[in-house]
């Protein structure tokens, strides 16, 4: 999906590096280019770090296709005059890479509960909170686990239970807010279902919509387990089918019913398709084969970009939350380790936060993301108003027109309603053999 | 392709040439092998050894292998009711997917070698059966959901045309949708060998046999079907192979409803289940020898070929 702007931006670095003049940056002339774009993007300051020889390092930066965007790689080496990549892996891949291979990622940006493996492996190092320049500044929701001054939901693996470390080589998580950070707060949001507002017919309120009789056949969910039972979990309680005594953490009973019920409605034709990738959940909304879905949010941007009218529906029962983090790989140290404190603070210092805007996402610095959007963009994205004009995605192509609100309203009224995050369950080895039941059934 | 011939019936004098030139340097023809034979062990026995060795290792959840000797992969996989039924519905597949493409092919290649008399013709028309395999399998796969979605082409001329209310669901996302795929993608993997076989068929033993008498069917089913039999047991076997090495097309057609032999592979990679991925391997790879072996049994193609 990313490989053709990947290439391409290898390839100009490339050129950059047989370039005569490229062997004589100096501080100057990154500062006249930092200073560029301050101008109009109000990041300042960097690069913070100078060596003579930063500009020969590399940082590699790993993780899903979602958030390991070549943009952010290409405006990060503009601005800190070093260089960093991006390589795409899915979850598990991410997890593989980590344990098996460690050396060839520096940056990791992970889902949250994929600390709970990377952790206790030992292949990341602690973050000194001190030396993230803008630590202070980031969301409460990650660093005090409070939103809106109430505390958030721990249904899940909630960012404030795995951020903190007791030493940077701790192996397993603080129970206290220490200096020491597991990862950097990175983008994150808070899921609910993707509905045809032309092609449902009714009002949509509820989780338990997703398995309504009115919806058979039209219907889909998400085929990966640890999300999809999510979904799941949250359509049978709203349904008054099941009740969990942590839809964080359900027990095998709980498991072997949820996707027992999943089988029944699998066998009596509920669901139209189960999607495997952002793509395919794409096409189902977009040709109308599927009206109510798992959706991620960029997939509902990306349906509106094709002019199909698609929400994505605030539902009673809340949202189910989920967060990545920038974590630093063991074998860093050095210049290195200096150039990945400085991409960590640039990554939430406002390029990235108002470039992920436009797909949905959120930054854990809020206020140097709304200096990087539009007074439009900014009421439209985190402020819950009326657009004033076009609304377009990162690409430029237009996803909503004025006078459009954004479903679910504002950044406040939206992570106030986190009911569940995304997590490792205990039972997960259970879970996968069920889920292998549920699509081969 | 004579090399292997046992027939003993006419030796080209390549073949004794060859021969004289064994009694000089026994060397010789172990230095013509070696090139295959060190393709062949690197790219094919060394791998599977791998997929071998690893499937006895242990798994620990989310981290990955840990080497040991344990039968646990092989003992949950056999056990397993959910790959039982996988391996149903793959073998189902197969099954469906071979008695068309057998048909299709059978006529196809008929067609073009004893209806169309010109051979430039007859050329031209299959290389046109080509023309699909000029784009990539998964854009020949993927044109079937416009044509065959809730909103694509057909339902939209039925429903237009009056001859039904509401759009047929089981066009698209269903059993059905994956045989279609697969038969258009595998038909010509039938038809080159059976066309390939039935170029060969010497026409006089046609005119013999309505000389002598028999019906037009009565050739087909006496003459041309037996002798076409190697052409149709090499494109069963690729058939069969590709059907059962598949978890691309089903779960894209069946839009993730169905699954295959492949797909619990695929599953299990997922959440890096390597060991059991290749304990899986090795089982799938042991039913498609067996079924290839069968094949074989039923027809001598070794003997077929050097006919």
């Amino acid at each position: 999906m990313v490989n053709d702007p990947k290439e391409e931006w290898e390839n100009s670095m490339k050129k950059s590096v047989k370039d005569p003049r490229a062997g004589r940056i100096s501080r100057r002339s990154v500062l006249k280019g930092g200073a560029a774009v301050a101008g109009t993007t109000l990041v300042t300051g960097f690069p913070t770090v100078w060596a003579q020889n930063l500009k020969d390092i590399t940082l590699n930066h790993t993780g899903m296709s979602y958030s390991t965007l070549p943009d952010i790689a290409r405006q990060a080496s503009k601005d800190l005059g070093f260089k960093v990549e991006m390589s795409v892996v899915d979850h598990p891949g991410l997890i593989n890479r980590m344990i098996n291979d460690p050396n060839s990622i520096d940056v990791a940006d992970m889902e949250i509960w994929q600390t709970k493996i990377a952790v206790p492996q030992g292949v990341i190092q602690g973050i000194e909170t001190a030396k993230v320049k803008n630590w202070d500044q980031l969301t409460p929701l990650y660093t005090e686990g409070v939103f809106a001054g109430k505390p958030v939901s721990r249904e899940g693996d909630a960012p404030i239970e795995f951020i903190y470390l007791d030493s940077t080589d701790a192996r397993s998580f603080a129970s206290d807010q220490t200096g020491i950070a597991t990862f950097v707060p990175g983008v994150y949001n808070a899921d609910t279902l993707g509905i045809r507002p032309d092609l449902v017919g009714r009002d949509i309120t509820s989780w338990a919509d997703l398995i309504s009789e009115d919806f058979k056949g039209k219907a889909a969910i998400q085929n990966i387990p640890t999300n999809g039972i999510m979904d799941a979990m949250m359509a049978l309680e709203a349904a008054g089918e099941m009740t969990y005594s942590d839809k964080g953490n359900p027990t095998q009973e709980e498991i072997q019913k949820t996707i027992g019920r999943l089988i029944e409605l699998k066998r009596a034709g509920h669901w139209r398709a189960l999607w495997n990738t952002f793509d395919e959940s794409v096409n189902l909304m977009a040709n109308g084969e599927v009206v109510i879905q798992s959706m991620w949010s960029p997939a509902v941007t990306a349906v509106q970009t094709q002019n199909k009218p698609c929400v994505y529906q605030p539902l009673k029962e809340g949202y189910r939350g989920w967060g990545n983090g920038l974590a630093m790989m063991s074998h860093l140290d050095g210049l290195k380790r200096d150039a990945a404190y400085e991409y960590m603070t640039w990554y939430n210092s406002g390029w990235v936060g108002g470039f992920i805007a436009k797909q949905g996402y959120y930054s854990a610095n809020p206020e140097t993301a709304k200096a990087n959007l539009t007074p439009n963009e900014r009421g439209f994205f985190y402020e819950g108003k009326p657009a004033t004009d076009e609304i377009t995605s990162p690409t430029g192509q237009k996803t909503n027109s004025a006078g459009d609100v954004r479903d679910g309203g504002s950044y406040e009224e939206r992570f106030s309603n986190v009911a569940v995050w995304n997590n490792l369950m205990d039972e997960a080895e259970f879970l996968y053999a069920k889920w292998n039941e549920f699509s081969a059934a | 392709m004579t090399i292997g011939g046992g027939s003993g019936r006419r030796h080209p004098p390549a073949f004794r040439l060859s021969e004289n030139m064994n009694s000089r340097s026994t060397a010789l023809p172990y230095l013509q092998v070696t090139p295959l034979a060190v393709v062949l062990i690197l790219f094919f026995a060394v791998p599977v050894a791998l997929v071998l060795v690893v499937s006895f290792f242990r798994y620990q959840m989310l981290v990955g292998i840990v080497p040991d000797f344990t039968l646990k992969n092989y003992a949950d996989i056999l056990t397993n009711q959910t790959n039982w039924r996988l391996y149903y519905s793959t073998l189902k597949f197969a099954v469906i997917v071979l008695a068309i493409t057998g048909v299709l092919g059978f006529w196809i290649s008929y067609f073009l070698v004893f209806h169309v008399r010109n051979l430039v013709t007859a050329i031209a028309l299959f290389l046109v059966c080509t023309v699909p395999f000029w784009t990539s399998n998964i854009i020949r796969m993927i044109s079937w959901r416009p044509v065959l979605g809730r909103e694509g082409l057909i339902n939209q001329a039925l429903v237009g045309g009056g001859i039904i209310d509401q759009p047929i669901e089981w066009l698209l996302y269903s059993d059905f949708a994956v045989v279609v795929a697969y038969v258009h993608l595998y038909t010509l993997f039938m038809i080159v060998p059976i066309f390939n076989s039935m170029a060969r068929i010497d026409k006089s033993l046609l005119e013999a046999a309505i000389d002598a008498g028999a019906t037009r069917w009565g050739v087909i089913w006496n003459v041309v079907l037996p002798l076409s039999k190697t052409g149709l047991a090499l494109g069963a076997l690729f058939v069969v192979t590709l059907v059962m090495g598949d978890f691309s097309v089903v779960t894209v057609m069946s839009g993730g409803l169905s699954g295959s032999a492949a797909s619990a592979i695929f599953n299990d990679l997922q959440f890096l289940n390597y060991p059991r991925a290749a304990a899986n391997a090795v089982v799938l790879l042991v039913v498609v020898l067996l079924i290839a072996s069968a094949i074989f049994r039923l027809v001598d193609v070794r003997k077929e070929l050097v006919r």
